[in-house]
């Protein structure tokens, strides 16, 4: 009998997104699970920064401030560019502009099952985070969530098996999928045309297609191309930018979609 | 059932959970003991008239919300295990230490494989015979976890 009722819930759970509403609600019964789990590791993180030596921070604050210096001078560049690409956008009569607002969120637990790709964050729907948010780090996309509670959220990883996200070449905006494969390094692009202009080395960055991620972030860079006559397609190995095993805090960017063209 | 005994039986539940999401390098997730089905062996095995499918059900379906995995799957890979450690408990009572062992891998391998099945209807690739990892550390632990429990549950006078 409750053989049943477990065989029906798998099913619902498999083929319908019926239960997706429960979990969210419960997902404040969860997290405290991994918040308890994560204590050790947490101890240490914060041993680490109680031990350190005056000399050591102050290398670091130097090293710091450099980079700020670094940064703000590339971010007036940009805030340049943007205003011109704006005015050109204007020009040209097209394309919604985006406005992104990011948030950093910090990672509360991984999924036990090796067989899935999946974070916990501890930002909700209280803080912004809907279904869809795209999720990032210093260097790339790392995923998306796929169950936003009121104060945590689950994230699907871009290297999750089940995962694909569609991106371009950098260099020459080529389009592709890149697929999951279930290992924490590799993404796949399957199914690429002999004949396209794919390389080692190429940058891709998501494209914007299927409207759940933003355009222009990157993704990976390629790191082998096969192409075999005798098949139909090519197939390219990419290694994704976002450092899927040791982030600590990522950002989530939630994007206010405005239709209206040069808010800033 | 005495209040001692559910506030007990609980807390057993509630480690067993902590343990099962504990975080652990990738490659090694793949050998988590499955703790909750050691607990449903030995709770089952010790108090058959009181515990049953129910309790091994409603445990999975706990773990099945921890853990984020498709819901029902723990609740009816534990189903089954708790019917055949019903069916066997008197067996598994009078089975030698190193015969419990082997026992106990094939009634979490049990667990393993329904667990499997439903891992295969969701589409996830599984790779060869490493979904029965965790039977053979399950097993492995159980000659610590079965004593360790039993004299805790004696001291607090568990029946």
């Amino acid at each position: 009998m409750l053989g049943l009722v477990a065989a029906a819930l798998i099913a619902i759970n498999l083929y319908t997104d019926w239960l997706q509403p429960l979990r969210e609600r419960l997902a404040g019964f969860v997290a405290p699970f991994y918040w308890v789990t994560g204590t050790p590791e947490r101890v240490g993180d914060w041993a680490g920064e109680q031990w350190r030596t005056r000399e050591e921070l102050l290398e670091e604050n130097s090293r710091l401030k450099r980079q700020v210096l670094l940064l703000e001078q590339r971010s007036q560049l940009l805030a340049a560019v943007k205003a011109e690409n704006t005015q050109l956008k204007e020009l040209m009569n097209s394309a919604d502009t985006v406005d992104e607002r990011v948030l950093v969120a910090q990672i509360i637990g991984i999924s036990p099952d090796p067989l899935e790709h999946v974070l916990l964050i501890d930002k909700g729907r209280d803080d912004g985070v809907e279904l869809g948010t795209p999720i990032m780090d210093a260097s790339g996309l790392l995923g998306q969530v796929i169950e936003a509670g009121d104060s945590s959220s689950r994230v699907l990883l871009i290297t999750d098996a089940s995962h694909a996200i569609p991106v371009q070449v950098l260099r020459n905006s080529v389009r592709a999928v890149a697929e999951g494969t279930g290992d924490l390094y590799r993404l796949k692009l399957r199914h690429l045309a002999n004949t396209s202009d794919i390389r080692e080395g190429d940058l891709l960055l998501s494209s914007g297609l299927g409207g759940r991620f933003p355009a222009g972030y990157p993704v990976g860079e390629v790191i082998s191309v096969q192409r075999d006559p005798g098949r139909a397609f090519a197939e390219a190995e990419v290694q994704p930018r976002g450092r899927m095993n040791r982030s600590r805090f990522v950002l989530a960017v939630i994007g206010d979609r405005n239709d209206s063209l040069g808010t800033e | 059932m005495e209040p001692n005994n559910r506030w007990f039986i609980a807390a057993t539940v509630l480690v067993a959970l902590l343990l099962a999401v504990m975080p652990l390098p990738h490659h090694w997730l793949w050998f988590r003991p499955a703790f909750t089905a050691l607990l449903v062996i030995f709770w089952i095995t010790r108090m058959p008239q009181s515990l049953g499918v129910g309790f091994a059900w409603l445990v999975g379906l706990l773990e099945d919300l921890v853990t984020g995995a498709t819901l029902g799957t723990h609740a009816l890979a534990l189903a089954v295990l708790a019917y055949f450690s019903l069916l066997t408990y008197r067996r598994t009572r009078a089975f030698n230490p190193a015969q419990q062992l082997l026992w106990v891998f094939v009634l979490v391998g049990i667990n393993q494989v329904v667990g499997n099945w439903v891992h295969s209807l969701a589409g996830k690739p599984v790779p060869g015979l490493t979904f029965l990892w965790p039977a053979l550390t399950s097993a492995l632990l159980w000659p610590w976890v079965a004593p360790g429990l039993s004299v805790m549950a004696g001291r607090l006078q568990v029946r």
